[in-house]
């Protein structure tokens, strides 16, 4: 059973986060090379009641809407087993409130009939300032509510609850669910309970929830300042500051001055253009060996140029396929991402910070915060002296571009 | 707070694993690089009560015996305290039971005047096989009960558990304990509550903690065969296995049939070398480019002899600083150990495994198996075509190093005078 497909099921109330969680895991998994796709049941009941009026469709007494309601999971597992089986999926979130044992045994038994493995993320709160947090700032903005004013959608949404908690199991490790594998998340956080971790990726699962938090705070990405070896156009190596790239980091200095961040953290690669553009700052920095470029082996130091005429078919291979493709001797984007891995989940137990690094590496960060493909990550832009502001909002990122207004070569070539 | 130091504190009747976690979890530790001892108060209270006689002295009315016993527990914290503040310690791992909330009100107390951070470990294990095998493994053969036979130590033993249970107070996350940072480590890793984890090294200690387990299992650690470059003396590069090389591989297949394991699991790096070693067993592996061997940068595929007469100074350093010592536009050993640690977690949650790696990787490797400072890390012998044979055992590992009688060159360069 070592490769079977796994089905994660969210289970909680309303407004327990189980959609921010699902989305963000399943950016998380992605990143990291799992596929997975999360199927949100609420989107497919949007799809069959097109007009939702009011809490009233979730009366558990509300015998004809239940039915509804019955059918939508049921086709949201058909798609599930056919993204699993079919699709090339691995992992599965199936994103729902899961709240009564009898429709968590119809999950286990369509798990068992299919070979997959199940486990399950619940997430308990009672405490009513973050339900209503959340309740402002994802359900006042959902499809279901699309013109009514806050009060009434609050007022709605806390009916829609009720209806759940009459009927709300939640998971019992000590008798009923003691042979499920399942993290209890509760309060946002601050306590968990961990159930029969089955293998890697479940241990994977739970580390990564248990680093995850959700205080308001700001990272800023950007690039070391304009190198010497940018201005002739050679790759890698360790070369210094060009005179804008010392510029620049007067520039950055000022900048973050200006945005006056509480306790901001800054990290460094452990080369000496992003040191040097730390430098600047006047602020404490840490350096990162795992934040230095992609290693380019045998074309380090050499420019495009130079590479395609001693390298000619090396060079034709990383157009082709520039997320696998690994220089010899080197890395390619697939390892660096893996290389990254440590620096993502500091970042998610961290606050405000800024992460100086370099064009690849900055590639790797951002398309994880932007749920960028590997498709999509070698070609992103990530121009010098420019930074980019990443602020958490609802169940993604609003990323801000911000140019430090200090000339600087273009390093980006497209996709050919 | 940021580089507050941290007590650990086990919690847990006698025979829950506590001194077993406290050792492992060390190991790990000091391995990743953050300094970190155990203090174990039951060596303080050998040394103050030289001869252990019966199970008496545990007796929550033996009113002498517990002033002793607080004795100790105060000793033992002075020397955390030292440890931390005096001595460049990081974590210190407080191992006792703890299992009283007047105990870690004390102990609370004494880290809030101390300014370090608390985090709270506690085993609960009611499963009465499990508490047995325990006590078979590691107790009977304690210096408690040298004089004993196994039965009378074992009835000794069970009741000596037996005096801490009416007086334990299992650690709250609802009520009391709410506020403490903690893990519950509950029926031998079945199950997990944690609470409050403040910092990046709590979640580091949870996650391992999660990963571990204690079923048997054995872990080969071996070079690939002898290759191309080792027979030039060239450091680094991609070659290919030598004949005699080829012949190892030959040989480590016999090797592995031969020890009739149930579901091994080979893992290699991505060079050559150890693929073309794997390849000889005829049986699936997966490939780790985390495995690879120390990248030596400007000095890739060259010989000793080169590197001292093209980089002299490089060469010099190296051999006063080898684990610290990164080779320009390469790794050095402490690199290593922070690339291998994805590997090194995969590793305990696996059971039988054999990894075909290269030299200073296994160094690397066995160095966290066998507790062996970052000192003495690239200086530990893992000649070519030899298997080191690791056994979990009590507290440790037990090695076994079987040569497989093919010749190989000597690759090993000793610590200079």
């Amino acid at each position: 059973m070592t490769n079977s497909p796994t089905l994660i099921v969210m289970i909680g109330l309303p407004a327990r986060g189980k959609t921010y969680v699902s989305k963000k895991l399943t950016r998380y998994l992605n990143w990291i090379g799992v596929p997975t796709k999360v199927f949100n049941l609420g989107v497919y009941r949007r799809e069959a009641v097109k007009s939702y009026k009011s809490y009233d469709f979730f009366r558990h007494d509300n015998k004809e809407a239940m039915e509804i309601r019955k059918r939508c999971a049921l086709v949201a597992l058909d798609d599930v087993k056919a993204y699993l089986l079919e699709e090339c999926g691995q992992i599965a979130v199936f994103d729902a409130t899961n709240t009564t044992r009898e429709r968590r045994d119809m999950i286990l038994n369509f798990a068992k009939e299919n070979a997959f493995k199940v486990f399950f993320v619940e997430s308990v709160c009672d405490d009513p300032e973050v339900i209503a947090a959340n309740i402002l700032e994802v359900k006042v903005s959902s499809p279901d509510y699309p013109e009514r004013d806050r009060e009434n959608v609050m007022d709605d949404f806390l009916k829609r609850i009720e209806c759940y908690k009459v009927t709300y199991q939640p998971l019992d490790p000590d008798a009923y669910d003691k042979d499920l594998s399942f993290i209890k998340v509760i309060n946002v956080g601050q306590r968990f309970l961990v159930n029969r971790v089955q293998d890697y990726i479940q241990s994977k699962i739970v580390y990564y929830l248990m680093n995850i938090h959700v205080q308001p705070r700001t990272i800023y990405l950007c690039r070391h300042g304009e190198s010497e070896y940018n201005l002739v156009g050679k790759i890698g190596g360790d070369s210094g500051l060009s005179p804008r790239g010392k510029q620049f980091a007067q520039a950055l200095k000022k900048f973050i001055e200006e945005q006056e961040i509480i306790d901001l953290k800054v990290w460094t690669s452990q080369l000496k253009r992003t040191i040097q553009t730390a430098e600047s700052l006047g602020v404490t920095y840490e350096q990162w060996k795992i934040l230095n470029e992609i290693d380019a082996g045998v074309c380090e130091e050499m420019t495009y140029a130079e590479i395609e005429a001693k390298y000619p078919e090396e060079f034709a291979m990383r157009d082709q396929e520039k997320y696998l493709y690994r220089y010899p001797g080197g890395e390619s984007y697939q390892d660096l991402v893996q290389r990254l891995e440590p620096v993502i989940m500091e970042l998610e137990r961290q606050g405000n910070v800024l992460v100086i690094s370099h064009q690849a590496v900055m590639r790797c960060l951002l398309a994880y915060f932007l749920d960028k493909s590997a498709d999509e990550l070698p070609y992103l832009r990530c121009p010098l002296h420019t930074i980019l502001k990443l602020t958490p909002v609802a169940y993604g990122c609003k990323v801000e571009t911000i140019t430090l207004n200090v000339e600087a070569v273009n390093t980006h070539r497209d996709k050919p | 707070l940021a580089n507050s130091p941290t007590v650990i504190v086990m919690v847990g009747l006698p025979a829950r694993g506590k001194t077993y976690i406290s050792k492992k979890l060390t190991r790990y530790l000091n391995w990743i690089g953050v300094p970190t001892k155990v203090f174990n108060v039951g060596e303080y209270r050998r040394e103050a009560v030289k001869h252990y006689s019966s199970y008496d002295f545990f007796r929550p009315d033996n009113e002498e015996a517990m002033k002793v016993r607080k004795q100790c527990a105060l000793a033992a914290l002075r020397d955390v305290k030292l440890y931390l503040t005096e001595e460049g310690g990081q974590i210190a791992v407080f191992d006792a039971t703890n299992t009283t909330r007047e105990r870690r009100g004390m102990i609370l107390n004494f880290a809030k005047e101390n300014g370090f951070k608390v985090f709270f470990i506690e085993s609960v294990c009611n499963d009465p096989t499990v508490v047995a095998t325990n006590v078979m493994e590691v107790k009977l053969s304690s210096p408690d009960y040298r004089d004993c036979n196994s039965t009378d130590a074992m009835e000794d033993f069970m009741k000596r558990i037996n005096c801490y249970q009416a007086s334990y107070q299992p650690l709250d996350p609802d009520n009391y304990d709410r506020e403490l940072s903690l893990i519950k480590v509950i029926d031998v890793g079945r199950r997990f509550l944690v609470n409050r984890v403040q910092d990046h090294i709590q979640s580091r200690i949870v996650y391992y903690l999660m990963n571990i387990h204690v079923q048997p299992r054995t872990i080969y650690l071996c070079r690939h065969g002898e290759s191309d470059f080792n027979l030039k003396g060239k450091i680094g590069g991609d070659s290919g296995l030598s004949n005699r090389g080829k012949k190892f591989a030959m040989a480590l297949n016999k090797f592995v049939e031969e020890q009739n394991l149930k579901d091994l699991k080979v893992w290699t790096s991505q060079l050559k070398r150890t693929i073309q070693t794997a390849e000889a067993l005829q049986l699936p592996y997966e490939q780790w480019k985390a495995l690879n061997e120390i990248d030596a940068g400007v000095c890739e595929e060259m010989t000793y002899e080169e590197i001292r007469e093209q980089h002299p100074e490089e060469f010099a350093l190296r051999d006063q600083d080898k684990y610290y010592y990164r080779y320009p536009s390469g790794e050095s050993y402490q690199d290593l150990v922070q690339r291998l640690e994805p590997v090194i977690m995969e590793l305990e949650r696996q059971e039988n495994v054999l990894v075909i790696c290269h030299q200073a990787v296994m160094r690397c490797l066995l160095a966290y198996f066998l507790d062996k400072s970052a000192d003495e890390m690239p200086y530990l012998k893992c000649p070519l075509h030899t298997v080191l044979k690791l056994t979990p055992v009590a507290y440790g590992c037990r090695v076994e190093s079987i040569s497989l009688n093919i010749e190989a060159v000597n690759t090993h360069r000793e610590r200079p005078e």
